[in-house]
């Protein structure tokens, strides 16, 4: 298809922009000369494509028909939670009182957003076990930086210098290592025992006095629950550490169990996943952070006109964040109501045991055995020795009947690992014919691999070449002059 | 699969060719092959420490991105940075595509010839 800068023909325009005009702006306004270094001046008008409103109509509809989303099938796609959102939600976040507001307006303009944020801050600790919690962070991982900042500060303000060190079990999702990183820490990853479990003689191990602390997400990236959790953190606080929680498998125990309980110390919580914004176009997200009293005095200044406190890390994210995916956790938290919550919880596990229990039957094998919490992984290795077909070619076949593929090989402890997190919005009938189109896959996949190995058949794009293009990224148009 | 016997090898998949007092060090053909296309390689710099059992380097393929581990302690006294610019050389010729090299040796861990590594592979394979 042609990008919208081949559709573009000079002077061709349309009323989509209308023209700047504000009631309060009567006078132009004075622009100040900017104070701009010659090389970063501009000297051309930005290239933007001039095209009509008819053919900017048709450009975005068939982008969007060309695009997969949870509205247009199954989504499994594994520790993304990929749930339906209600589309209340998105109705309360475009009432124009929320959207025509500004962080810089007077406070006592907007009482019904800070009203917005309180709540969520007293729903959001009931439900995570914690006693603050800052709206800052844009995204998940930029919420474990906070958090991991949070640790950093209060190890800072003790005069604890020596602690350099952070654990990572190495079932972690990648961003938990890299965030350390970033915070200046030295990353330990400690293995995982043959079921799955954080390896307690290796965390003890691992421990000492230069231990800042533990990342953990629990349910684990398997889609298992650590039994020995209580133990973890103990271990963990023993050495002097703080223990934070990965909040990216929330949505298998909220409502259930709490971090907070299980000796977490901070959190972080990807509001647009597991509490339904639609997600996984780059954002807006909200990785809103949760902490005990003890790490409070360090939080970013908070959305309710507090200043912050003099030991806090600063700001992470101008003003309070993204507000309105706030808003639609908050939406969504009171049309679920305390028992609607944990009713999301469990029927997420019962989903995905029951998909699991029915993939055992066709022939698929797991990974780990026994009951799983909201997502499993499936380990291909024996396919692909018997047949060759990969982990890749059954995702790839799985877009000929209209399914997105779950997470590939990942976690990077399986080797040709497929995972799948049904979520609680699926119905029976639609795992049941996912799993039957999945045991026709497999029976292709012994019967004739070749067709395995050469889909897709019906989609648009087939398998476009994944080096290419990370090693030669064309990521911007390139005019010819 | 190539497991040249002139190597020693790492149970983490790193091979190590000793030059008199020099370890130069990369990825082994089986670790090449797991990961797939290589599309970016991290090194550290001359005059790193690097530590026995702990990363120092990491590899991103199309799958994933794996760290490599340093089979010995010592002082990295170059550093092989056209695999930057090309990280295809390590799929292309993993033994030719060296790392890094080692000096100031304090520590080795237990280092497999080709026959007990290529053993290993096809038990880590199974």
């Amino acid at each position: 298809m042609k990008l919208i800068f081949e559709l573009s023909k000079p002077g061709r325009g349309n009323q989509v922009l209308t023209p700047y005009y504000s009631p309060l702006a009567s006078r132009e306004p004075e622009i100040p000369e900017a104070d701009i270094p010659a090389a970063f001046q501009r000297k051309q008008a930005p290239r933007l494509p001039e095209v009509s409103e008819n053919d900017l109509s048709r450009h975005y509809n068939l982008l969007a028909r060309r695009s997969f989303g949870v509205c247009d099938g199954f989504y499994p796609l594994g520790s993304c939670t990929m749930k339906y959102n209600p589309k209340i939600n998105e109705v309360i976040a475009n009432l124009f009182k929320f959207t025509d507001i500004h962080p810089l307006q007077p406070k006592h303009t907007t009482p019904g957003c800070q009203t917005v944020y309180a709540l969520a801050e007293k729903y959001l600790c009931g439900i995570t076990g914690m006693d603050a919690m800052t709206f800052q962070p844009a995204a998940g991982a930029h919420g474990e930086f906070t958090g991991i900042l949070l640790i950093k500060a209060y190890h800072a303000s003790r005069g604890d210098a020596g602690r350099k060190t952070i654990i990572v079990p190495d079932s972690a999702h990648g961003t938990n290592p890299a965030t350390a990183a970033m915070c200046g820490y030295n990353v330990r990853s400690i293995a995982s025992t043959p079921d799955g479990m954080v390896d307690l003689d290796a965390l003890r191990a691992a421990v000492g006095p230069d231990t800042a602390g533990l990342m953990l997400t629990n349910p684990n990236t398997i889609g298992k629950i650590d039994k020995n959790i209580l133990e973890i953190t103990q271990i963990i606080h023993d050495a002097g550490g703080l223990c934070y929680y990965d909040g990216a498998n929330l949505n298998a125990v909220m409502g259930v169990a709490r971090p907070g309980d299980m000796g977490f110390d901070v959190c972080h919580l990807n509001l647009h996943k597991t509490f339904s914004t639609p997600h996984g176009g780059g954002g807006p997200g909200s990785g809103a952070v949760g902490c005990k009293d003890i790490l409070k005095p360090f939080l970013p200044a908070s959305a309710l006109g507090e200043t912050a406190s003099p030991q806090s890390i600063g700001q992470v994210k101008n003003f309070y964040g993204n507000f309105l995916v706030v808003l639609r956790a908050v939406a969504y938290l009171m049309t679920l109501g305390n028992s609607g919550v944990r009713e999301a919880a469990q029927t997420a596990v019962l989903n995905a045991n029951y998909m699991k229990q029915k993939m055992e039957q066709a022939g698929y094998v797991c990974a780990y055995p026994g009951i799983c919490m909201h997502e499993f992984v499936l380990d291909l290795a024996k396919l692909k020795k018997e047949t060759g077909v990969s982990a890749l070619d059954v995702a790839k076949s799985m877009l000929d009947h209209g399914i997105h593929p779950p997470t590939m090989y990942f976690p990077l402890i399986v080797h040709e690992a497929l995972m799948f997190e049904p979520t609680e919005t699926e119905s029976r009938e639609v795992i049941d014919e996912v799993c039957e189109v999945m045991a026709g896959i497999l029976k292709t996949a012994y019967e004739n691999p070749d067709a395995c190995h050469t889909a897709p058949h019906d989609t648009v794009i087939g398998r476009p070449d994944e080096t290419k293009a990370a090693r030669n990224p064309v990521v911007r148009y390139q005019f010819d002059a | 699969m190539n497991f040249p016997s002139d190597l020693l090898y790492a149970k983490s998949h790193e091979w190590v060719r000793k030059e008199g007092g020099t370890y130069v060090i990369g990825l082994s053909d089986f670790a090449q092959d797991e990961l797939g296309d290589i599309v970016f390689v991290n090194l550290p710099q001359e005059g790193d420490s690097v530590t026995m059992g702990e990363a120092f380097s990491d590899v991103e393929s199309v799958k994933a991105v794996s760290d490599v581990l340093s089979p010995v302690s010592g002082t990295v006294v170059a550093v092989n940075e056209e695999l930057m610019d090309d990280p295809a050389k390590v799929n292309a010729d993993c033994y030719g595509a060296w790392f890094i090299k080692v000096e100031n040796v304090t520590e080795e861990e237990e280092l497999l010839d080709a026959a007990a590594y290529e053993a290993h592979c096809a038990a880590e394979k199974e």
